[in-house]
């Protein structure tokens, strides 16, 4: 039975089946950054669903040309893609809170306020700290002089 | 035209279908985020696209494009990301 298995047809079955699950995930992907409500849904629809989609096409390529090379460069590609993908989600979702880009009115923001305010409250007391030592500097000077 | 070439065909035309809706999201996207995010999604669909035209001509140079999109994709985002941090503040 092994001997009358033909390698080139496993292999474009293999690939072909890797290829179209790929383009299934970037499918969703797209329609997800199309019709997701908030900006941060979208993104985390984005991040996944595009990175494995790319992931799983590239794999398809490199079991297609059969190469010990052309592998090397699939991996090389999908690892730099998986490394650095939620590196550029973060950054740019870290963006979208500092410029305080609305939430969908349904998600429950009650921790991120608590600790929007806890971090504004810390802001506050740094401040005021600065402030006094700030001010309290020039006194002895002035009292010195008169 | 055997199955192998129309599960690329139809594996490339959903990429472009793709890269069309991710064109809307471009223009329509409220704030700017959205557009950088649009902007990840169409460098790795244009990833895609790259993969599968290598498959259809059999022409191994083009994986090296791919290699450098992926890395000029993430420092495009970066640094449209770093942008707006700055002219915000």
């Amino acid at each position: 039975m092994l001997e009358n298995l033909n390698l080139e047809v496993v292999k474009e079955i293999v690939s072909c089946v890797l290829i179209l699950m790929g383009v299934c995930f970037m499918f969703i992907a797209t329609i997800g950054l199309l019709r997701f409500p908030d900006f941060y849904i979208r993104m985390s629809a984005i991040t996944k669903g595009a990175t494995l989609g790319v992931g799983l096409i590239l794999l398809g390529l490199g079991i297609y040309f059969n190469q010990p090379d052309i592998m090397l460069k699939v991996l090389a590609i999908i690892i730099f893609t998986f490394i650095t993908a939620p590196v550029a989600a973060h950054v740019i979702g870290r963006t979208a809170v500092r410029n305080h880009s609305p939430f969908w009115p349904k998600t429950n923001l009650q921790e991120f306020e608590e600790y929007m305010l806890k971090d504004h409250l810390e802001k506050m007391k740094n401040h005021d700290r600065y402030a006094e030592e700030h001010h309290e500097v020039p006194k002895p000077s002035d009292g010195g002089g008169t | 035209m055997s199955l192998f070439q129309l599960t690329l065909t139809i594996a490339m035309a959903t990429l472009s279908l793709c890269l069309l809706l991710t064109a809307i999201r471009f223009a329509i996207g409220p704030t700017l985020p959205d557009r950088i995010t649009a902007f990840d999604l169409i460098v790795a669909n244009v990833i895609g696209i790259i993969a599968i035209y290598t498959e259809f001509t059999g022409n191994e140079d083009f994986i090296d494009v791919a290699i450098i999109l992926s890395v000029f994709g993430f420092l495009g985002s970066v640094t449209f990301a770093f942008y707006i941090m700055k002219i915000n503040k």
